[in-house]
């Protein structure tokens, strides 16, 4: 099954680019580390679910590029050229020359409706490409104007014209300290539209990454460019074809499918977050060893002491009685709930791993049993490099607190009314504002009383 | 996306020109190919002259002759003549000019009525021309002054102009603010009239005051002089010259101030003109710098203001840069953003600079900085890969900060000293449509705006209680 990507705006087209590169290069580097039958068979999968076959024999991504202004498509689809690896289809993308002045009503309430058809045609054409269309990726920011608020408009569009289809978005959350001003404004109007309309929102926090290009990276004067790399490889790490627990003969076939399956049993918890290890300098590969125990060991520390990354992990938190489940008041402080996980390995001996300390019951909410709430995917194939490779996607309360931050300084900023008439001005109202701050304001009970 | 230029007015025109020179040079510099790209297409209009001055415009291709998207306005002749017999006479055709010959008697009344009821037309049709030949306006800039008569009278009332005919497109107004030496009796006059209609139809206004840029200038040249930079300082730098001369202090102090507030201009469009990891378009800074639509005045800064020599800056002076853009000394108007409050800030940076730099510096200075309690984390950032000429990078801060009062102040005060002896009034008051309430609305919409700061400024140090949040039932 096919998977079309979205990217929009600044954000969602340069990250856009690097993860088909990453994608791209994982699967033409020889350093499978497995048999040549099997690399094979996850060269084709990948083929398969991210590109199309031209006469030329270059892979096309199976994308659509969206942005208000022109620079940033022009500079993706041209990196993309010069890769000779890949490319982009020079009839997938749509842009404009205004920019939507990071405003979220502007990319909502103008843009939106303006180029729906346009957009939605290009879309469409996608579609039709894929032999099986397995559903939606789209990557955006939530702080600007057009990958936020254009963003949530087409994710809508989407929904109502795909309706079977599986929609997830990746959303990246921008850093504390203002890259925008209107951020929260902008981040709250799109989270809580994206509720609506998308099966999950897997999210980035830019500070996160940053962070680990800082500490595990050790990158000096650290772009924007080595940010989305990271983000790139962590997607990387989850997208790529992988053995689903059921089918051992092949490759899974419906990734977004099982993806939502797994880890959303209920509309009201749809925040994924996102953590990879090991994670370091390409120099520093050769020289380093991994063994499984510790990578489980490090990951589920990191899932239950909500550690963003393998570096000042909180190794003093731990669940609350090994093997028993109870009630989410008694639970100690910091302990991060899950309702559920999936934990993806890739690379050698990966059959073997032990995963049992995942499935025990005080991971996790009492309403799903550990059998329904976790699950695993692996294969052989090595990737990116990385001899060893640990993913997990979580369903958990990993993005609470972030969430509650973006809210609260939202709410400040909106009592204040500052900024207000800027979106009153393309028809978002204060009462619509008040309709998102009620319900993210859901979305955090739910999530604080797992 | 296009911007449309107006320079009204003796000091407007001079500022004007300096701007589109820098502007050919810039592009120049990056334009290797000689292709129209959209980068010029933000400022100049690409037409194929080959049969005469009326030939069409080219969207694509090689550079034919570069037109400024511009209106150039002046009821005197004397600058604009310069302008036409320098070297920029080919970027403009006589399609885009507009003038007299009396001038407007450092009168705004003159400017304002007289002259803008008699050119209205005629500004109309010109500006519907011109914003025929842009296939997507976005944005208009006017640069004056505010102490004499046509800039500050008949600039005020194309900016109304503007806001009638286009209302959606964004109105940037750059404006040079008198000094208190100013040898133009009614200037106060001429400026708090002028203000009112700032308070009212402009978008953005960039103050900008003389006797700081007086004060740049001057610290330049010592820099320069003093040897202590050695031989890593180029004498060239577009920020001090025009025409690669180096010329005196003394010979033409208002080209190097006139550079300085091109430069502003320049580095303000850059990141919509020029590719980065992070753009910044001229939407994106009303949209982020303007929380509540009067308090549009934005102090701005440029750092740094000479040439290094040297490409690859070791951290310690790009550190330094960024301190110097919250400096007193470096403002374009008298003011000092560290001891006031900021509703909001937009850092622009151009060059060779990553988002670790921004951030380390951000961290590093917010704590000596005072933000309003509804924006504690109200940064606006911008990362241009493009430098500007001669610089390997360069920062450009605009702030909201209420550092912009005394300078409101003073000008209040000076116009109530003549105000309350009725002096030269009664130039003012002959002119038709000109009458006493005229006065004293822009003063009350001058005082109205200063309370609006002095509200704000109340509000510092005061101990932050946040809002409850809404309550959910479980």
């Amino acid at each position: 099954m096919s998977i079309v990507t979205v990217q929009l705006g600044q954000c969602g087209n340069q990250i856009g680019h690097e993860v088909f590169s990453a994608l791209c290069s994982d699967i033409c580097g020889t350093h499978g580390l497995c048999s040549k039958k099997e690399n094979e068979s996850y060269r084709d999968s990948c083929k398969e679910r991210f590109f199309c076959e031209e006469e030329s024999g270059v892979p096309i991504a199976r994308a659509v590029l969206v942005d208000m202004e022109p620079k940033v498509i022009s500079q993706t689809l041209s990196m993309a050229a010069r890769s000779g690896h890949w490319k982009y289809s020079s009839h997938s993308h749509f842009c404009q020359k205004q920019g939507s002045g990071n405003n979220w009503a502007n990319g909502y309430s103008v843009h939106g409706p303006r180029h729906k058809e346009a957009i939605m045609n290009l879309v469409q054409k996608e579609a039709e490409k894929c032999d099986r269309l397995g559903g939606f990726f789209t990557i955006m920011s939530m702080a600007g104007g057009t990958g936020s608020g254009l963003g949530a408009f087409v994710t809508q569009c989407l929904r109502d014209a795909f309706p079977t289809s599986f929609i997830l978005n990746h959303v990246i959350w921008p850093y504390g300290t203002g890259e925008v001003i209107v951020q929260n404004y902008n981040s709250v109007l799109t989270l809580s539209h994206l509720y609506q309309s998308s099966d999950a929102l897997l999210v980035h926090e830019n500070d996160v990454m940053h962070k680990i290009c800082a500490q595990l990276m050790n990158i000096k004067q650290i772009s924007f460019r080595d940010v989305n790399q990271v983000i790139a490889h962590q997607l990387g790490s989850v997208f790529q074809p992988t053995h689903t627990a059921r089918g051992s003969s092949g490759y899974s076939r419906n990734p977004l499918g099982d993806l939502m399956e797994t880890l959303v049993p209920h509309p009201e918890f749809k925040m994924l977050g996102l953590r990879n290890i090991p994670q370091m300098p390409e120099s520093s590969l050769a020289y380093s060893t991994f063994s499984w125990p510790g990578l489980v060991k490090h990951l589920r520390q990191m899932l239950i002491a909500n550690a963003k990354m393998e570096e000042g992990i909180d190794w003093q938190v731990r669940a609350p009685h090994a093997g028993s489940s109870i009630p989410s008041t008694n639970k100690p402080l910091h302990f991060n709930t899950s309702l559920a996980n999936l934990v993806i390995l890739r690379g050698k001996d990966v059959h073997g791993v032990d995963l049992r300390s995942f499935r025990d019951p005080s991971l996790y909410t009492s309403w799903l049993s550990p059998q329904d709430a976790f699950s695993a995917w692996r294969t052989p194939r090595a990737f990116n490099k990385y001899e060893k490779s640990a993913s997990l996607v979580s369903n958990s309360q990993f993005l609470l607190k972030p969430l509650d931050s973006i809210v609260g300084k939202a709410w400040n900023m909106f009592a204040s009314k500052a900024y207000i008439h800027q979106y009153t001005k393309f028809g978002i109202q204060e009462e619509d504002f008040l309709d998102c701050f009620t319900t993210l304001e859901q979305v955090i009970s739910s999530y604080t009383n797992l | 996306a296009v911007s449309l230029c107006f320079a009204v007015g003796q000091c407007g025109n001079q500022v004007g020109c300096r701007f589109w020179d820098l502007a050919l040079r810039e592009h120049a510099a990056v334009n290797k190919k000689g292709i129209y790209d959209e980068a010029l297409s933000s400022f100049f209009r690409n037409v194929d002259t080959r049969s005469g001055d009326n030939g069409p415009d080219i969207y694509k291709g090689k550079i034919c002759s570069l037109k400024a998207r511009a209106l150039l306005i002046d009821m005197e002749e004397g600058v604009v003549n310069e302008i036409l017999q320098g070297p920029l006479r080919d970027v403009f055709d006589s399609k885009q000019l507009i003038t007299d010959v009396s001038g407007s008697g450092n009168n705004w009344a003159i400017g304002h009525k007289i002259y803008g009821y008699q050119y209205r037309e005629n500004i109309v049709e010109k500006l519907r021309k011109t914003a025929e030949h842009c296939d997507c306006l976005q944005c208009f800039f006017i640069i004056h002054s505010m102490g004499g008569g046509t800039g500050s009278g008949l600039g005020t009332f194309v900016l109304n102009l503007l806001e009638e005919e286009f209302p959606e497109v964004y109105r940037f107004v750059t404006s040079v603010y008198p000094s208190g030496e100013d040898d133009v009796i009614t200037s106060p006059y001429n400026s708090v009239l002028a203000m009112k209609e700032l308070n009212e139809h402009a978008d953005c206004v960039l103050p900008v005051e003389n006797e700081s840029l007086f004060e740049i200038v001057n610290k330049i040249h010592q820099m320069i002089n003093s040897g202590k930079l050695g031989s890593t300082v180029k004498q060239n730098s577009l920020v001090t010259s025009s025409a690669g001369s180096a010329k005196t202090l003394q010979e033409k102090p208002f080209d190097a101030m006139n550079n300085i507030v091109a430069n502003l201009l320049l580095n303000l469009t850059s990141s919509a003109r020029f590719e980065g990891s992070l753009n910044m378009d001229l939407n994106e800074i009303s949209m982020n710098l303007v929380p509540f639509p009067r308090l549009h005045y934005l102090v701005s800064s440029l750092t740094p203001l000479y040439t290094l020599a040297d490409v690859n800056v070791p951290s310690r002076r790009l550190d330094q840069m960024f301190s110097d853009a919250f400096s007193r000394d470096h403002q374009l108007i008298q003011a000092d953003p560290k001891h006031s409050l900021y509703l909001a800030c937009a850092l622009l940076v151009r060059g060779n600079v990553q988002v670790s730099d921004l951030r380390r510096n951000i961290e590093r200075l917010k704590p000596s900085l005072h933000f309003v309690s509804w924006n504690q984390e109200g940064w606006k950032t911008g990362l241009c890969s493009v430098p500007p000429v001669g610089h390997s990078h360069s920062l450009l801060a605009l702030a909201n900060n209420t550092c912009v009062k005394p300078t409101f102040i003073k000008l209040k005060d000076r116009f109530m000293k003549l105000y309350k002896k009725k002096a030269h009034l009664h130039h003012y008051l002959q002119i038709d449509g000109m009458e006493q309430s005229c006065f004293s609305e822009a003063i009350s919409s001058l005082s109205d705006l200063i309370e609006e700061y002095n509200e704000l400024d109340a509000t510092k140090g005061e101990p932050r209680i946040d809002p409850s949040r809404l309550k959910i039932a479980v």
